[in-house]
């Protein structure tokens, strides 16, 4: 996925937009001239009816001119011999006491010239102007946005034509028919696609013939999709609604419903793997220092903040010398913030935690107190309040997977990283000599020492790491919330609590804490609120360590007690 | 008590329950009357000190860590100033007999559990025993199971967070981020008159005295010496046929009752309790004045609430930016230089010149000789 | 195998014991018994169960399988390890195991035997006369009379071991556990620790777990043998160290552990 998503970011300044310029002006067909003319009709229902029929033609011709009634900016001017046509005005331009305007075609928007060629300017109170009154301006609308939409749907961007197609659905306006039913032959993507159907059904479901209405109910069910649910349910309790339409529409909401109960689990679960996720980058760090040296960093979340900033930075620096390579910014970023809060980490290790091993509680008063300094240093460097840090554009938008289900790909970037992560720790841990160092002085510090390992070493570099590891938490944060200086203390408790049931030092045991946690999290939050969410868990944490007090996968037997 | 140790306490206590009254009592611009607003700030300190003195108790001498005493002090503040916003009656903003928040939250009926609080009697119990009893159950459940260290400190971390999070909900009719404020009377004496703080002041004065009296029972018993065993070594204590979780239950129960009652003379005092008092941040700067003073002696939590306090106010006034600051700087200061706090440092110090042979003295220097064993480690 | 009190005069029973740690069989289905004052030694190369053992009797694991009767018919599994100790079973670490921070007479007052070790009645608990002098005597028989008033946690190993022994003493246990009492010792307190243990067997019943054989010798009446959670054999000093299977299994294996 991510190699899909670099993909995209390099293809896309290669694109570009083969916008279909349509027509150039021929002259337009009779009826079309007898409605332009209507258009300027003292009769607010000739006005309209005219409009109408402009916007049914669907000749893309025509929007300037009813962009300009909607504006109020068409006039009709009185030709020599008596006839009259409909104009376009363009800016004034003031010229002594007389307002002058260039003029141009109802048709296509084209300058008309005066004789020499140039642009004809015309006194404007020579011109009669038509009224746009807030019925037409009403009517104009649909007919702008069908416009619009149809330009829309022939976008190189598929979130835009899909975009398209559902505000046309939810327009409901039969006018756009033909141009869905047009792109629905052309369109390749199934995503695009599926919108389209389901806008078509929905156009159909309010202004089809009654079969069409019925079968549209139908198709709709079939689709599955959440958007026509209102719509159905009206229709199926609907008192004056055909028996058959009535019964079409009660069983497509029955089949959306069933549809949507499974989409919505499927989103619970997503939610919950990606708050886990976080939880678990978070945790990651935590959980290695806290396993090694038996300490709670309570500066973890600080640490995290340095990476957020650090990634701030990163992406002001990319804006000001490399706007070119913006998109880019992240990736940067990404192993800045490790190094940052890395450095971070070493030097609260040698400085000040290395004179405090064997006494956790004392050297959680002293983290806090250094999370309480980073973070007024933060305060007063980068000011209180929140900053903003603008997502690449591969990371914002989503991959939709069915109907119903858009993954976002910052989420799924976030997921994708703690898996990194933890696959990384566990390489690291248990398959390289340097994690069999860190093993061995976590399990007997003097032993590991008397065998030769450096254990000043490896605690300075095991904090390092655990540090770096809360950076890249902090950037990856940066992606779905805000970056303040209170960053690290929005999740920290939760990311203690995930280390404290997961177990000292287990990397299973915090994985599947922080999937419990998570998942619980979201399963829990619907029902309560995100608050008693929050209590329901912490009760949950109590209860299950009532069971199992050193966490999920305590050392058992003789080592339990030390 | 010794004599020497009973005539210093004495002193204070003579000190802080009559002298300082008395002095705000003279007339105004006496050049010996202690203003009103010192009388409050001291006031306000003193309650800090009995809360401190209850942290000292479970922390400094059985070695538990709970950051989660501002809930307990929560927990008082409240109960206390439900009933003083019902004393408030219909002489509120929007003359209704129920709270003003409620009032403009479309409440309509006082709900079920603030009812017992228009009883003077009953919030004078729920004072003490709304904080005890949510001690003791989650004491209980944490204990039982042998949970303790960093595990303990973090679990009771999570509750001051949930705390904070419920506490802040309109919901829960408590307020929500507003709090509780705009007391009229206490018990019926206005709140606003200088004779009613005073008497509240010389009130808070004699519960620290009564706090320290208990605590001083407590940590002398035979009871106090096993709470010192837990602390170094809660298997042993366990094998010598004690419960170690019964003992660590009745103290931190007891320290939340203390909490809850210093909770509730703060409202008095100060005239305001928000959910901003009982959160994590709050919780954990408990810990910092019990620290600063001298934990594992009774005198260091109340030196230590006052100094830490004191500089606080001092420092916000002036360089509100460098608080945060100096509250970290200190976390990191203590822990790393002055592990026995001013008082138990002080201690030592007398003890290695004067020879004073008394108790804490002893307990500091044995604080000494295990911080120098640790570091050998 | 019958099922119910223990055999006449044993002071612990252990029937068909087995724990079961994460698949590894600390014990396996032991079968033990002590008489009232008796000084059982038990020896056992490492892993075989010897702590566990102890472990089980005092509640410290809880035996996944089988029964522990202490006395004329109380269970003890499933018992928590201060109610275990209040029925009258001490016992003492293998590392010293004292309240640093408490002198050494309130070490000794700690444990010292009360009506209730629960937390009110010690709070009101005042020491009798009669306590009093009890106390100047185990401190006298342990010899730290003189250093009544320090530090527990300034003693020397060796003291620390008889203060830990004293505080087993007071706490009127009907049975005394001892982990490896000697480990670490010079010969002076060696030889110093042995008496005290004799002193204390007359009284009660001791089981003590030793490596130290020549230790082993000089107190024990009879030795347990442990091997891979089992009793291997049982016997005077003198058959067990001529047994064949004894010198295969635990001091072949013990060569080893100490190269």
């Amino acid at each position: 996925m991510f190699i899909r998503l670099l993909l995209a970011l390099a293809l896309l300044p290669g694109l570009t937009a083969p916008a279909a310029a349509q027509g150039a002006t021929s002259s337009p067909a009779p009826e079309i001239v007898k409605a332009i003319a209507e258009v300027a009709s003292s009769d607010a229902a000739v006005q309209e009816g005219a409009a109408v029929a402009l916007g049914k033609t669907g000749d893309r011709t025509l929007l300037p001119l009813l962009e300009a009634l909607r504006e109020g900016s068409v006039y009709v001017r009185s030709l020599p011999g008596g006839k009259k046509e409909t104009v376009i005005v363009g800016d004034k331009v003031n010229e002594g006491d007389k307002t002058l305007v260039p003029l141009f075609t109802a048709y296509g928007r084209e300058p008309i010239r005066s004789a020499d060629g140039k642009p004809l300017l015309a006194d404007l109170s020579k011109l009669q102007e038509v009224p746009t009154g807030r019925s037409l301006r009403l009517v104009l609308r649909p007919l702008i946005d069908a416009f619009s939409g149809t330009t829309q749907l022939a976008d190189p961007d598929w979130t835009v034509r899909q975009a398209a197609a559902v505000k046309m659905g939810n327009g409901g306006d039969a006018g756009a028919l033909p141009a869905l039913t047009d792109a629905l032959a052309k369109e390749k993507d199934r995503w695009v696609r599926y919108a389209i159907e389901e806008a078509i059904a929905l156009i159909q479901l309010k202004s089809g013939s009654p079969a069409e209405r019925v079968n549209a109910a139908t198709r709709l069910g079939a689709l599955g999709g959440g958007d026509a649910l209102d719509r159905l349910r009206e229709l199926a309790n609907a008192a004056d609604a055909p028996p058959a339409l009535k019964q079409a529409a009660a069983d497509a909401v029955k089949r959306v419903e069933r549809w949507s109960l499974l989409t919505q689990t499927i989103q619970v679960m997503f939610q919950g793997v990606s708050l886990s996720s976080i939880l678990l980058l978070m945790a990651l760090g935590l959980a290695i220092i806290f396993g090694l040296m038996g300490v709670i960093n309570m500066a973890h979340g600080e640490l995290m903040a340095l990476g957020a900033y650090a990634t701030y930075v990163t992406q002001g620096w990319f804006q000001g010398h490399a706007p070119g390579f913006f998109g880019y910014y992240f990736l940067v970023a990404l192993p800045l913030s490790f190094l940052v809060a890395g450095a971070a980490g070493f030097a609260l290790e040698r400085g000040v935690i290395r004179f405090l091993y064997g006494r956790p509680l004392e050297t959680l008063l002293l983290t806090w107190g250094i999370s309480l300094m980073i973070q007024q240093g933060l305060r007063l460097w980068f000011g209180a309040a929140n900053v903003d840090v603008i997502s690449p554009t591969w990371l914002s938008g989503g991959l939709p997977v069915m109907v119903g289900i858009q993954l976002p790909y910052n989420r799924l970037f976030i997921i994708g990283l703690a898996t990194v992560a933890v696959a990384a720790m566990y390489l690291l841990l248990f398959k390289t000599d340097a994690g069999l160092r860190v093993r061995a002085v976590t399990q007997n510090r003097g032993m590991a020492a008397c065998l030769g390992v450096r254990s000043r070493r490896v605690d300075a570099l095991t904090f390092a790491l655990g540090a770096g590891l809360a950076g890249i938490a902090g950037c990856a944060l940066t992606q779905i919330g805000n970056v303040g200086p209170e960053l690290g203390q929005n999740y920290i408790v939760d990311s203690f609590m995930v280390v404290v049931t997961g177990g000292v030092g287990k990397l299973l045991g915090t994985i599947l804490a922080a999937l419990g946690i998570g998942g619980l999290n979201k399963i829990i939050e619907p029902g309560f609120g995100a608050v008693f969410g929050k209590v329901a868990i912490l009760v949950v944490v109590i209860v299950f360590i009532q069971r199992r007090p050193s966490g999920l996968f305590a050392a058992k037997g003789r080592y339990a007690d030390s | 008590m010794r004599t020497r140790e009973r005539w210093t306490f004495l002193a204070a206590a003579v000190l802080l329950v009559v002298v300082l009254p008395a002095l705000n009592a003279l007339p105004q611009g006496s050049p010996f009357r202690v203003s009103n607003f010192t009388l409050n700030l001291f006031g306000k300190y003193l309650t800090y000190a009995i809360l401190a003195l209850g942290i000292d108790l479970i922390w400094g001498y059985a070695g538990v860590l709970s950051l989660g005493h501002g809930v307990f002090f929560g927990l008082g503040a409240y109960a206390m100033g439900m009933h003083l916003m019902l004393e408030i009656g219909a002489k509120g903003v929007y003359q209704n007999v129920l709270p003003d928040f409620m009032v403009w939250n479309r409440v309509t009926e006082l709900p079920l559990f603030w009812r017992p609080f228009k009883s003077a009697l009953f919030t004078l119990l729920a004072v003490v025993l709304v904080p005890g009893i949510v001690a003791a159950v989650f004491g209980f459940l944490t204990f039982r199971s042998r949970i303790r260290g960093v595990y303990f400190s973090i679990i009771t971390q999570a509750l001051a967070l949930c705390a904070w999070l419920t506490f802040n909900r309109n919901t829960m009719n408590l307020g929500g981020t507003n709090g509780l404020s705009g007391f009229k009377t206490m018990f019926g004496f206005p709140l606003n008159e200088a004779s009613t703080q005073r008497g509240l002041y010389v009130a808070t004065a004699l519960c620290l005295c009564g706090a320290y009296v208990l605590c001083r029972w407590i940590v002398r018993s035979p009871a106090g010496r096993v709470l010192v065993a837990i602390r170094d070594s809660e298997t042993r204590v366990l094998f010598c046929g004690y419960s170690p979780a019964a003992f660590k239950l009745f103290v931190f129960t007891v320290s939340a009752a203390l909490a809850g009652v210093a909770g509730a003379l703060y409202v008095g005092q100060v005239g305001i309790i928000t959910p901003a008092r009982i959160g994590v941040l709050p919780s954990i700067e408990m810990i910092i004045w019990v620290a600063v003073g001298g934990r594992g002696t009774l005198i260091g939590p109340v030196v230590g609430a006052f100094g830490v306090n004191w500089l606080q106010s001092l420092l916000t006034t002036h360089y509100p930016d460098l608080w945060i600051l100096a509250l970290g700087g200190m976390f990191v200061a203590v822990v790393l230089f002055v592990p026995d706090g001013i008082v138990g440092t002080a201690q030592k110090l007398m003890a290695r010149f004067g020879g004073a042979k008394t108790p804490e003295a002893a307990a500091a220097r044995s604080e000494e000789a295990k911080a120098v064993e640790m570091t050998s480690r | 195998m019958t099922v119910g009190a223990s055999p006449g005069g044993s002071i612990i029973y252990l029937e068909d014991v087995t724990v079961d740690f994460d698949g590894f069989k600390a014990l396996n289905g032991l079968n033990f018994y002590m008489d009232y004052k008796e000084l059982r030694v038990v020896i056992g190369p490492n892993g075989a169960g010897k702590t566990t053992l102890l472990d089980v009797i005092s509640g410290k694991v809880r035996p996944s399988a089988g029964r522990v009767i202490f006395g004329r018919n109380i269970d003890l599994v499933g018992r928590r390890e201060n109610e275990i100790a209040g029925l009258g079973i001490g016992r003492k670490f293998q590392t010293p195991s004292v309240f640093a921070n408490l002198m050494v007479r309130e070490n000794l007052e700690l444990a010292l035997a009360r009506s209730s070790k629960g937390v009110f009645p010690t709070l009101k608990a005042r020491l009798s006369g009669e306590q009093r002098e009890r106390l100047d005597a185990t401190l006298d028989s342990i010899g730290l009379l003189g250093q009544a008033g320090t530090r527990a946690g300034g003693l020397s190993h060796g003291e620390k071991q008889w203060l830990e022994i004293g505080m087993v003493m007071v706490q009127d246990a009907e049975l005394l556990l001892v982990d490896e009492p000697v480990a670490g010792m010079t010969d002076e307190e060696t030889e110093k620790t042995g008496r005290l243990l004799e002193g204390v067997a007359e009284e009660r019943a001791v089981l003590v777990i030793e490596h130290d054989m020549e230790f082993v010798r000089r107190i024990a009446r009879t030795v347990t043998v442990l091997h891979e959670g089992g009793v291997l054999c049982e016997g005077p000093v003198d058959k067990i160290q001529s047994d064949e299977r004894v010198m295969e299994v635990y001091l072949g294996r013990s060569r080893d552990a100490d190269a």
